[in-house]
């Protein structure tokens, strides 16, 4: 009797200095909610474990979400029933827009970790305040081509400046028996690239039309330039390139095929080398890339893609902790990090980033575009807070020869106008 | 405003309602259940009627009438989705119907093992709706499917189940009805079972064959349970979401998309206005259909 009374409160004493000594701890949890793309999960989990390892009284915990419709659904939904994690990953330019930063996001515009971030990356994630809301991670991307370079090399293929080129390569490809261009439509976001990735040749011919595409005056179905993209993407399927799955395959599948040489050209967006790592880490070296040609060799160019950003919901309990890490993030320490977890995947932009001198083929292609005189230009939605929700359905279907180009064209200006009537933008 | 009406009219319905049942249960008794169905029907009935007049951004309403209904009858796939979504609810009610008739006739015969195959009939019924549809896109996959695999063996070039136009509406349909057969077959089970045996003998004593005594016995004794059928079956297709979100997200493109999958998607896009008046639409549209269909099924029983 006596002896269970002992041990009963020798437990006591023992519960209470558990419990006493982790609250003397006393340590923050900070939430971190990113897309569950592989190259996306490794980097921002080394992320989170290094900063993790700098902090001891922070702990991040980690959650992924899909990527495409479903995660925008997701990330609008959280921040509007503010259930949003203290920091997350999203992307940069008109889906930025559309998460109405001004009201869920916490202004970050004199944090001293802005002095790192180079200055084309913060106009586009600035809120119509004109505050800055966010911290680049990952790397900019181009919107182009990948190609498998052992095709190449057995067909004697050079790199095409221009779309008559890249349609005679694909002639070739095809008379040799194999797979030219490859689409995965089962991911339907991977269907936009021949619209979204023109836009450096749209550009090249109508300088305005970005400006004129935001006032509503310029549309895609009136703008001859603008509407090549949807064109080509019907002409390689009219013209029979496309891989015989197209239409089930999902983008693990076309990063494999790529690698693989299942099929010649895969339009992408660089940061899929990521993925190749992967998927398939022994042919990193058989995959090169270029821009999507434009009419005229002569003005070949990039369409570029700026970082996702990282982003303080307004409903955090920790703010500070919150841009201690967005600091860290933004550091040059980070970028080592990053690159450390799955490679050099395109330039960051953070200042004094730098690569490892060895990189993928597909960086390697991709970094000249970048320099000092080469040809790049940003992508319509960093230029305009306006993209239609529905461009991967359209171009699903013009790229499988259910719907024209032109009527392509027209149906996603009617998209477009429906976004920026939601965005409240004037002259809609 | 939207409120007060729901308030405005609630007491004379009550009252109504209460002159029926009067002196059965006092009036606090009624105090719970009203108050649920107030705050989880009524409220939000109302309030989707207001927001469906608004541009929302979840935060903010900002009013613009009629607008999202007049851009939602715009939606270039809306019509197709009306379309499809008929289609859909028809193809589907109908099979289930006959299928389920077929069935329920074989598993009230002397069949070995007749309990056995009747839970077997009724397990697709309790799968997870979005697993059946998973599993299905992986088996109909067009190039390394097991259905165009099997084809394939047999020397047969299956189409794209679920990737060709033609065809992607009708195999979800089948998976559906595969999926929702067992519910009707039991339906006709009961039906068939509480049939009297003396019918069945009378006719054969009369010298009919198998299809009158078919025609003439089963079938018009169990309208009842068609007329369940129907209903049922057609209401689940009219608003069916799971299964064609999980089969083809409406694809390719816009060429599966049906009523509710147009109106998730201008919800998945942030367009909440548009897509509360959508479901506005919705309930109209399958009220406008079942209410007369029921009428018309129950005055056919009556009759009998």
């Amino acid at each position: 009797m006596l002896k269970r009374k002992a041990t009963r409160v020798a437990l006591a004493i023992l519960l209470s200095t558990v419990a006493g000594s982790a609250l003397a701890q006393d340590k923050v949890k900070l939430t971190f909610l990113f897309d569950n793309g592989e190259a996306t999960v490794k980097a921002a989990e080394a992320l989170a474990a290094a900063f993790e390892a700098k902090n001891p009284n922070i702990d991040i915990e980690t959650e992924s979400r899909p990527g495409g419709g479903d995660g925008d659904n997701i990330v609008k939904t959280r921040l509007a029933t503010g259930e949003m994690t203290d920091v997350f990953l999203y992307n940069s330019g008109s889906l930025f827009q559309a998460i109405n930063p001004v009201q869920n996001l916490v202004d970050v515009t004199d944090a001293p970790f802005q002095a790192n971030v180079i200055d084309s990356f913060k106009s586009v994630v600035t809120g119509t305040d004109g505050k800055v809301y966010g911290v680049p991670i990952l790397t900019a991307m181009g919107g182009g081509i990948l190609y498998n370079k052992k095709i190449y090399a057995e067909l004697g293929l050079t790199v095409p400046k221009s779309w008559a080129e890249f349609m005679a390569n694909n002639e070739k490809i095809k008379a040799a028996g194999k797979t030219a261009v490859i689409q995965t439509f089962g991911d339907t976001w991977t269907s936009q690239l021949f619209v979204l990735g023109d836009f450096y040749n749209v550009q090249a011919a109508v300088p305005t039309f970005a400006a004129d595409y935001t006032a509503g005056t310029a549309k895609y179905a009136s703008t001859p330039a603008a509407m090549k993209g949807f064109e080509r993407q019907e002409e390689v399927f009219k013209a029979g390139y496309l891989n015989e799955d197209f239409a089930a395959a999902t983008f693990a599948d076309g990063v494999t095929k790529i690698a693989t040489g299942e099929g010649a050209h895969y339009p992408m967006l660089t940061f899929a080398v990521g993925n190749i790592k992967e998927l398939a880490p022994e042919n990193i070296n058989d995959v090169g890339f270029f821009a999507i040609p434009g009419d005229d060799a002569a003005s070949n160019g990039l369409t570029t893609w700026m970082p996702a950003g990282l982003y303080i919901a307004k409903t955090t309990q920790h703010p500070e902790e919150a841009k201690a890490f967005l600091a860290f993030v933004a550091s040059t320490e980070g970028c080592d990090v990053q690159t450390a977890a799955i490679g050099a995947t395109g330039p960051y932009l953070i200042k004094d980033c730098t690569l490892p001198t060895d990189v993928p083929p597909v960086v390697s292609d991709m970094l000249p575009y970048f320099q000092e005189g080469g040809n790049s230009a940003p992508a319509l939605e960093f230029l305009s807070p306006i993209k239609g929700p529905a461009l991967e359905q359209i171009t699903v279907e013009v790229g499988s020869g259910i719907r024209s180009a032109a009527d392509g064209a027209a149906l996603y200006d009617e998209d477009v106008k429906k976004q920026a009537q939601q965005l409240g933008l004037p002259g809609w | 405003m939207a409120v007060a009406v729901a308030e405005g009219a609630m007491p004379a319905a009550r009252k109504r309602r209460g002159s029926r049942t009067s002196g059965q249960y006092p009036s606090w008794f009624f105090v719970p259940a009203a108050v649920i169905f107030a705050v989880l029907f009524l409220l939000p009935t109302f309030a989707s009627l207001f927001f469906s007049l608004t541009r929302w951004s979840l935060q903010q309403a900002t009013f613009i009438g009629l607008d999202n209904f007049v851009q939602f009858f715009r939606e270039p796939f809306l019509f197709q989705g009306l379309v499809n979504t008929l289609i859909y609810g028809v193809v589907t009610s109908a099979a289930k119907v006959v299928l389920g008739m077929m069935l329920a006739l074989l598993l009230t015969s002397d069949i070995f093992g007749r309990s056995y195959l009747r839970a077997v009939v009724f397990f697709p019924v309790l799968v997870s709706t979005v697993g059946v549809g998973i599993t299905f896109t992986a088996m109909m996959h067009p190039t390394q499917g097991l259905i165009n695999e099997s084809l394939a063996a047999i020397g047969i070039k299956g189409p794209g189940w679920l990737t060709d136009p033609r065809f992607a509406l009708y195999s979800v349909a089948l998976v559906d009805v595969w999926k929702g057969v067992g519910l009707a077959t039991v339906i006709y089970i009961a039906g068939i079972v509480s049939i009297p045996l003396e019918y069945f003998e009378a006719a054969r004593i009369d010298g009919a064959t198998a299809w009158q005594r078919f025609w003439t016995v089963t079938l018009p004794l169990v309208q009842p349970a068609t007329a369940t059928v129907i209903i049922l079956s057609f209401i689940g297709g009219l608003r069916s979401f799971d299964l064609i979100w999980a089969m083809t997200k409406g694809g390719p493109g816009f060429t599966s998309d049906v009523i509710a999958s147009v109106i998730y998607k201008q919800y998945q896009a942030g367009f909440y206005g548009l897509s509360t008046a959508g479901n506005v639409v919705l309930f109209i549209l399958v009220a406008l259909l079942i209410v007369p269909l029921s009428m018309f099924l129950n005055r056919r029983e009556v009759e009998r």
